[in-house]
């Protein structure tokens, strides 16, 4: 009965803090762009502006929640819920400190490769759905972009199972006891960093959305909370993303004693979040052939060949 | 230079029944009344002669001479075509002008001879209502298509208060929207491909964030490359030639700031400069200084918000933050100087409005430090960026000879390899006492012309530096009776200065019947005042040359094939402004 109890408590505490994190990442990053960019960012609301996210909040709940009369109005109210509940899922394998996961799978990484899939049903539908140019090219753009990037993000992985011998996450980070894995799996970590930010389509993989190019791409259309659920879900990636990479490349929650398991996690987590955000600040955006071409004809061959050499050298050491 | 004199001898031995009148003008361009059975033969002549080689055609506009008074002995005409020239290796310009006598006027298209004449016979068909013989798709393409008259003839109104009340029924409303609606026969454009696939037509504006304001292109599309694009324009038009004829030359100054918004005292300078010339005002070497250096000043400026914007639409969020902040800064100088910031409205016909103001020294030297560190540090954050120049380079290429037939100058001109800057081909208001480069590329791409926009900077705040060190002391104004508004503080000993101040601030200078051109090389390329005065308070017509109009009318030419972030590319490279299209 007790470990129930404790095992919803840990739910409750992943949804809320994963939400909670998602949703503070929108003055995090605003705040960060503002330092990058000779500004000074939110500075109105609560001290030093850090109320701005409820002020957001409050502003994308009370908006009108407008439904053009154009478009396939079932598949347009489906497609914002599609990216919440995958990346949400995707949560649920994540060990953030010991015994601290929600679902310890055996096959833990292949579930989250399999909702990060899921993730592309979101930009096709409502790029469909919405029945405009725009939002149509946007999500043809975020279909072949994702399902592109999905190959190389699970091949980039499987050194790093072949590493550990599981594809349990907590089993990959007691692997990592002697030695992190971002030093064997270097090529592995780049490929997956890569891949990881094309999955949650930021700059400078935003082709989607390319707001110069295609207004707002497959969202165009959306407005209010509908629009709130894509808005909080990228940041919900980008979250999933960086602890992803904590958890197989750096050790999750393993670090000196002298802090908690859970704040050894959330740091490098946080390091990963604002690499991403400066990722953002730097990089313009390549065109879409260029993306593609970058991916199938440079990644590929070293994720695989990352995993031959991975193999090899498994299979000689045992 | 020998075989420029005669160019009149040269067209009457070839033609000799074509030169009907040699006009002098104030700006001393040879001017030539031409028969309008021979304009087309006379024009191709002009381009392809040996010793000429008039092949850029700089302007083609209209005058409507109904309410003309001082006609100085040029032949009957209702309607006047007139056609700028230039030639690249004689450095000259030649006007040629085509007297049109019929209340329906109509006159060969020479659309043949240069591909650039189509906007520009539009346009003119579209204000005066003259029907260009043959040209491919003679339609309005500034005033929306269901207007009625033509806003540049005299007899049309030029304020709404005369026009009556506005009203819009709703019937009407539907007619006037089924109008803008784009049908792509009428464009020859086919909505299916060779293979009976349907073709997208995306419609890329107004509003659209990657065309810098409301410019709308329709593209027909293959997937995401691009099989042609059509532009619509006028949206941004206010009627800036025609508020010439009605403000008094002195009071048009602040209509010119904002033909080209961002350039500020870059469109007041070939404005009074042509003004000047027709009244024969000499300025004085302190306000040609002040001229340079505020006019430098503003090319950075313009060239500052290219910068940060062009990289926007490549994708890049931060060197827009960077260059916006970089331009405030300069900003600050400029309102130190005008009090104004954007639209200064500082040049005065015969000077400038106010002498420098004190420790304006001080402002300038900070800046000319500041700058050049920023700059270097964007070239390491965009021009050597590798997803930068794997968007740029190689995209949107045209060589020398398609530029000079589409109408390009500037940095566009400059980025094929043709080394042609008016500061040094043509110095104006004291260029030619300046050391600096013209920078010059050679592959006409995105990449090239973005090259060129970065060192113009540069060589910009060389010659700011040399106008600090070199600011000549003495007056800021003419003492010219012409001169608006007169020097008021010579006004209290002068009887005379104080009569020119009274006059020329309550009716504004009468400058004498003539006409009168200049252009300057601007941020974006070449501006051009072509004025023509009936010797009265106001301007009988005022040409605004600009070079966004023909540049963006050359995009759909070598757009084809590419695709839609391409096109950003290219649009951004171009760096034009859509006050600057549309006037």
């Amino acid at each position: 009965m007790n470990e129930i109890w404790v095992h919803i408590l840990i739910i409750v505490c992943v949804l809320l803090g994963t939400v909670t994190i998602a949703a503070g990442l929108i003055y995090v990053e605003r705040k960060m762009l503002a330092v990058w960019q000779q500004r000074l960012g939110p500075n109105r609301v609560g001290p030093f502006g850090i109320l701005q996210v409820v002020a957001d909040m409050i502003k994308i709940f009370f908006k009108e929640d407008w439904i053009p009369s154009f478009v396939d109005k079932k598949v347009f109210i489906i497609a914002p819920t599609i990216i919440m509940l995958s990346i949400l899922m995707s949560f649920s394998i994540v060990p953030f400190a010991p015994g601290w996961v929600v679902a310890d799978m055996n096959v833990g990484l292949l579930f989250f490769l399999a909702m990060s899939s899921l993730g592309a049903y979101t930009i096709i539908l409502a790029g469909w759905a919405s029945n405009n140019k725009y939002s149509l090219l946007g999500g043809v753009r975020g279909a072949a972009q994702m399902i592109s990037y999905e190959v190389f993000m699970g091949l980039s992985l499987m050194g790093v199972v072949l590493q550990a011998g599981s594809f349990n996450l907590t089993e990959i980070v007691n692997a990592q006891k002697g030695m992190w894995f971002v030093i064997p799996q270097f090529v592995g970590f780049v490929i997956f960093l890569i891949a990881g930010v094309a999955e949650t389509h930021r700059l400078p993989f935003d082709l989607p959305e390319a707001e110069s190019e295609l207004v707002a791409g497959y969202h165009s259309e959306y407005s209010g909370m509908k629009f709130g659920m894509f808005f909080v879900g990228e940041y919900l990636g980008i979250t999933l993303v960086s602890s992803l990479i904590t958890v197989l490349f750096f050790g999750g929650w393993l670090g000196p004693s002298f802090l908690p398991p859970i704040i050894w996690f959330l740091v490098k987590m946080f390091a990963f979040i604002l690499f991403f955000i400066l990722l953002r600040a730097t990089l313009p955006r390549p065109r879409y052939d260029q993306l593609m071409s970058y991916g199938w004809k440079l990644l590929l061959p070293l994720a695989l060949l990352n995993v031959l050499v991975t193999g090899a050298i498994v299979l000689s050491t045992n | 230079m020998p075989g420029y004199d005669d160019i009149g001898e040269k067209i009457k031995i070839r033609f000799p029944e074509a030169l009907l009148y040699e006009q002098p003008t104030r700006d001393e361009f040879p001017t030539f009344w031409i028969s309008k059975d021979y304009i087309v033969p006379v024009l191709g002549f002009l381009k392809n002669e040996a010793g000429l080689q008039f092949k850029f055609l700089y302007d083609l506009t209209a005058i409507d001479e109904q309410a003309r008074t001082n006609r100085q002995g040029q032949p009957e005409s209702r309607f006047t075509i007139v056609y700028h020239l230039l030639s690249f290796s004689g450095n000259r310009f030649l006007r040629l002008k085509v007297g049109l006598t019929e209340e329906q006027p109509s006159i060969p298209t020479i659309t043949t001879v240069w591909s650039s004449a189509n906007w520009y016979e539009r346009e003119v068909y579209d204000m005066f209502g003259v029907n260009f013989e043959g040209h491919p798709h003679l339609s309005r393409i500034l005033m929306p298509r269901y207007w009625e008259g033509h806003p540049l003839q005299k007899q049309h109104p030029a304020r709404a208060t005369e026009m009556g009340q506005f009203k819009l029924p709703e019937a009407q409303m539907l007619e006037q929207q089924d109008i803008l609606q784009f049908k792509p026969e009428e464009w020859g454009l086919s909505a299916h491909s060779k293979d009976n696939e349907d073709f997208m037509f995306l419609n890329l504006g107004p509003q659209h964030p990657g065309t810098h304001g409301i410019l709308r292109l329709i593209l027909q599309m293959d997937g995401e490359s691009i099989v042609n694009i059509v532009p619509d324009i006028g949206f941004h038009h206010r009627g800036a030639e025609k508020m010439g004829e009605r403000q008094s030359w002195h009071t048009y100054i602040p209509y010119t700031d904002r033909v080209e918004y961002l350039s500020g005292v870059l469109n007041n300078l070939p404005y009074v400069m042509a003004v000047e010339k027709m009244g024969g005002i000499d300025i004085p070497d302190r306000a040609k200084v002040i001229r340079i250096m505020l006019g430098e000043l503003f090319r950075i400026s313009s060239h500052l918000v290219w910068y940060g914007t062009f990289a926007q639409d490549l994708g890049m969020m931060t060197p827009v933050f960077l260059t916006f902040y970089d331009r405030e800064k300069l900003f600050g100088i400029i309102e130190a100087i005008c009090g104004d910031r954007m639209h200064p409205n500082w040049f005065r016909i015969g000077g400038v409005a106010q002498d420098l103001p004190e420790g304006w020294e001080e402002l300038v030297r900070d800046f000319v430090k500041y700058l050049p560190p920023r700059l270097k540090e964007y070239d390491k954050m965009v021009m050597k960026n590798r997803i930068f120049k794997a968007r740029t380079v190689g995209i949107g290429v045209y060589n020398t000879e398609e530029a000079i037939d589409w109408g390009v100058t500037g940095p566009g001109l400059r980025a094929t390899g043709l080394e042609w800057d008016f500061r040094k081909k043509q110095p104006y208001s004291g260029y030619d006492q300046f050391e600096f480069e013209v920078p010059v590329a050679a592959n006409g791409d995105c990449y090239d012309r973005a090259w060129i926009h970065v060192e113009e900077m540069r060589q910009s705040i060389r010659i700011i530096e040399q106008c600090l060190n070199n600011m000549p002391a003495g007056d800021y104004k003419s003492h010219h009776p012409l001169t608006t508004p007169a020097d008021k503080k010579r006004t209290m000993y002068d009887i005379e200065t104080l009569i020119n101040h009274f006059v020329n601030v309550t009716w504004g200078p009468v400058i004498p019947a003539n006409e009168g051109f200049c252009c300057v090389e601007s941020s974006k390329g070449n501006n051009g005042y072509y004025l023509v005065s009936d010797g009265s308070t106001t301007s009988y017509r005022t040409r605004i040359r600009t070079p966004s109009f023909p540049h963006v009318q050359f995009v759909p030419h070598y757009s084809k094939g590419y695709t839609i972030a391409d096109l950003m590319a290219i649009l951004g490279s171009v760096d034009f402004v859509l006050s600057d299209i549309d006037r």
